[in-house]
């Protein structure tokens, strides 16, 4: 839940990026310490341009990331160590097990060997890949695949975590069992940022919504509260985001 | 216009698509380039045209009826051409085999897909001739010039040998997939085409050793130990090339008649090798050997452990990469031969060492930095870009190292400066082939490690002008002469030119 005297997980100010036409344009966006929240907004809104220069994929042209503190464009080692990313299409090494997957993820976050391999068995355990964690990773459905990301995005324990449309091609089941490992997450203080099209995930599971469009933020607050600026009354997320996207492209 | 399912339509739809991909390959899909494309072509083939002129006016002319020694040749040339389309035969067999594209959508139609299958054994077999007659047809064309029409005819002979390519391709996927099955069949018959490619010249350079004693002789005189009769039946199709026409005839038959058999025999079986090879799941098994351990180590070992791990875990890959060290088999061999024993040999070995490093370093480079499945996880990670830079430099040069160490080391027993020469030369070659993958690095998948090259046009001709000069550079090194520093600073310009354009600078001057 938001607490204005939380710190702040991710705060972005006047970030900008352009690549033929501006993606993010003069973005300003905060999401405070232990918090859910979903970033909505149609294709090419710029919500995957966001996360990939905040996750230092892509250099931004102007503007200030800072990830609890750090300064992810000055010091982006740091700002690393605290973060994990999980795309929409998670590349995997084929020839490796999930357990050697998750040790070389641990490897590379510096976590003690004993520590990796303790909690790599207790989140295959988790996600239902135990009794593939041996398996190499070549032979893996698309949802296992996605399953075996988010391990090894939670394998070092990250304060934040963020997530490009982690539901998309999953089948209920394991759809279920990632909603409950980010619930987990955040219960236990972790932040989670995650884009999404399937608004009743979002509408279910964030604490705020961010809702981009033309590559800046053009409300952002709990449901109730994009309603009423909305105007939407008891609608739906799906008719409030509809409406503010309409809304914003009729001021355009 | 065809009726729709006809031999024709089929023919037309791959002749449409061949058509499209060869020109998005030299477009890149950019119709700006068309003509840019158009004048490289006409460039090419005229400097091809003027190479064949130059080569051919300086050989022998050819007798009006063939001596032994001619035929021999001519022979050794057919043999060699052959090895090779019989390599890329079984590649384009074994792809359309394997390859899902279409074939989903053709076995799930109501059409006859035996017919498309046909017309692609055909199709294949074009596409062979078409590539031979890019670097024979010039060689064809000024010989006919220079000599009289009638060579002409080695038009039918590659032709007929393309076909009969095909046709022994087919038959050996075939039977490779009857006994070996579906899974095995596709790793195996890349490997055994691999291997016929580079067999012919490889046991040329052994029978020269054999027989000589070293590799520094007529590429073709080996074959003359045959001692054989000028009407022996192993020089026919080298009289037809000289335009014998019974020889002529009876190989265009030949080559036509093998080429409708295994078209009349596997197009009605391709739909079900096909299946079987799309029912079956190229992944990995279930893990045999021990687990790998990446967290007890730091980032930049847990880097380098994942390289050599993925490497080794993957044998079509390794197979890939380890090929062109074939070339080193008759190196190897002759330096065993002449172990303790002062002799010339390290004159060739040098060189070759130097060579072959460089193309394994490019290679390896390219798995590692180019060929990395997981980009996002390694750029997310908590490690500075210049530490992951380093551990994958250091997987590459250590797998050079473990390949060629033990070459040097036996070459410094013969002659210690000329190993001192090679270490020296492999060292600066892997290095050199490993910064021009740097500097033109571009993501891709592993498995299109084959494709690399199109990738970059430049750092490939890059990587083999550099190779080829840190070679020439150690030949001349190894007998004493400064003129080795000629060779040594071609080959720094040229890195210097390529880092000018390279997109690496680019990156880093922006």
């Amino acid at each position: 839940m938001q607490n204005s005297s939380s710190p702040l997980a991710l705060e972005i100010r006047g970030l900008v990026k352009s690549f033929e036409r501006p993606a993010v344009d003069r973005l300003d966006l905060s999401v405070p310490a232990g918090e859910f929240y979903s970033l909505l907004g149609p294709n090419g809104a710029g919500k995957t341009t966001t996360l990939r220069m905040v996750t230092g994929l892509l250099a931004p042209d102007s503007g200030s990331i800072s990830v609890f503190g750090v300064d992810a464009r000055r010091d982006p080692i740091g700002a690393k160590r605290i973060m994990a990313w999980v795309s929409d299409e998670p590349m995997l090494y084929d020839q490796l097990t999930p357990m050697e997957y998750l040790d070389f993820v641990a490897g590379l976050w510096g976590v003690d060997a004993r520590l990796a391999a303790e909690r790599a068995r207790e989140l295959l355990c988790c996600l239902g890949l135990a009794p593939f964690a041996d398996e190499r990773c070549g032979t893996f459905s698309k949802g296992m695949r996605q399953k075996l990301a988010l391990a090894g995005a939670l394998v070092h324990e990250p304060r934040l975590i963020i997530l490009d449309e982690p539901f998309t091609g999953l089948d209920a089941g394991s759809s279920r069992i990632v909603k409950d490992v980010l619930r987990e997450r955040v219960r236990a203080g972790c932040s989670v940022i995650m884009t999404t099209h399937i608004l009743e995930v979002a509408e279910r599971m964030a604490d705020r919504i961010g809702v981009m469009a033309g590559g800046r933020l053009i409300a952002d607050g709990k449901l109730d509260e994009l309603r009423l600026r909305a105007g939407s009354g008891d609608a739906s997320l799906e008719d409030t985001f509809l409406t503010l996207v309409a809304q914003e492209r009729a001021a355009a | 216009m065809s009726a729709s399912g006809s031999f024709q339509w089929f023919a037309s739809h791959e002749t449409r698509l061949a058509w499209r991909d060869w020109r998005w390959l030299m477009t890149r899909g950019r119709s700006e380039r068309a003509g840019a494309a158009a004048l490289g072509f006409v460039v090419f083939t005229l400097f091809m045209h003027a190479l064949a002129y130059v080569a051919l006016s300086r050989s022998l002319r050819p007798t009006e009826t063939a001596d032994v020694h001619e035929l021999v040749v001519l022979t050794g040339v057919m043999v060699l051409g052959f090895s090779a389309m019989l390599s890329q035969a079984m590649e384009s067999v074994t792809r359309a085999f394997y390859a899902r594209g279409d074939l989903e959508l053709i076995l799930t139609s109501p059409a006859p897909a035996p017919r498309l299958f046909a017309v692609r054994i055909a199709a294949i077999a074009a596409t062979i001739f078409s590539m031979s007659l890019a670097l024979g047809a010039p060689f064809i064309n000024m010989q006919a010039l220079l000599y009289g029409a009638r060579w002409l005819c080695a038009y039918l002979i590659v032709a007929s040998l393309a076909m009969l390519a095909v046709a022994v391709a087919i038959v050996i996927v075939g039977a490779l997939f009857g006994v070996l099955g579906a899974r095995r069949t596709r790793l195996i018959s890349q490997i055994v085409a691999a291997v016929i490619g580079a067999a012919f010249a490889i046991g040329l350079q052994f029978a020269a050793i054999l027989s000589f004693g070293t590799m520094a002789v007529p590429r073709f005189a080996a074959l003359e130990q045959l001692a054989l009769e000028p009407t022996s039946p192993l020089l026919w199709p080298a009289r037809a090339a000289f335009g014998e026409p019974a020889p002529l005839v009876l190989l265009v038959c030949l080559g036509a008649a093998s080429l409708a058999v295994a078209i009349g025999v596997f197009a009605p079986r391709f739909g079900g090798l096909v299946l079987a090879a799309a029912s079956t799941s190229y992944g990995p098994r279930k893990r045999s050997r021990p687990r790998a351990h990446f967290s007890d180590a730091s980032p930049a070992q847990a880097l380098r452990r994942k390289e050599w791990s993925l490497l080794l875990r993957d044998p079509w890959l390794m197979s890939q990469t380890l090929m062109q060290l074939l070339y080193l088999l008759p190196a190897a061999f002759l330096l065993w031969r002449n172990f303790f024993s002062e002799t010339g040999v390290a004159t060739f070995l040098a060189p070759i060492l130097i060579m072959a490093a460089g193309q394994l370093g490019g290679g390896l480079a390219w798995l590692a930095v180019s060929g990395e499945d997981a980009p996002e996880l390694i750029a997310t990670a908590p490690v500075a870009a210049a530490k992951v830079l380093r551990a994958k430099t250091e997987a590459v040069l250590f797998g050079v190292g473990a390949v060629f160490l033990p070459l040097v080391g036996m070459l410094a027993f013969v002659a210690p400066f000329a190993a001192l020469v090679a270490l020296g030369g492999v060292t600066v070659a892997a290095g050199s082939a490993t910064a021009i993958q740097y500097w033109f690095r571009a993501q891709a998948k592993r498995s299109h490690f084959r494709r690399r090259q199109t990738s970059s046009r430049i750092a490939t001709f890059a990587e083999a002008l550099s190779s080829n000069g840190w070679a020439g550079a150690g030949a001349l090194a190894v007998t004493g002469t400064w003129f080795a520093l000629v060779p040594g600073v071609f080959v720094i310009a040229i890195l210097a030119g390529v880092w000018s354009v390279s997109p690496a600078r680019s990156a880093s001057a922006g």
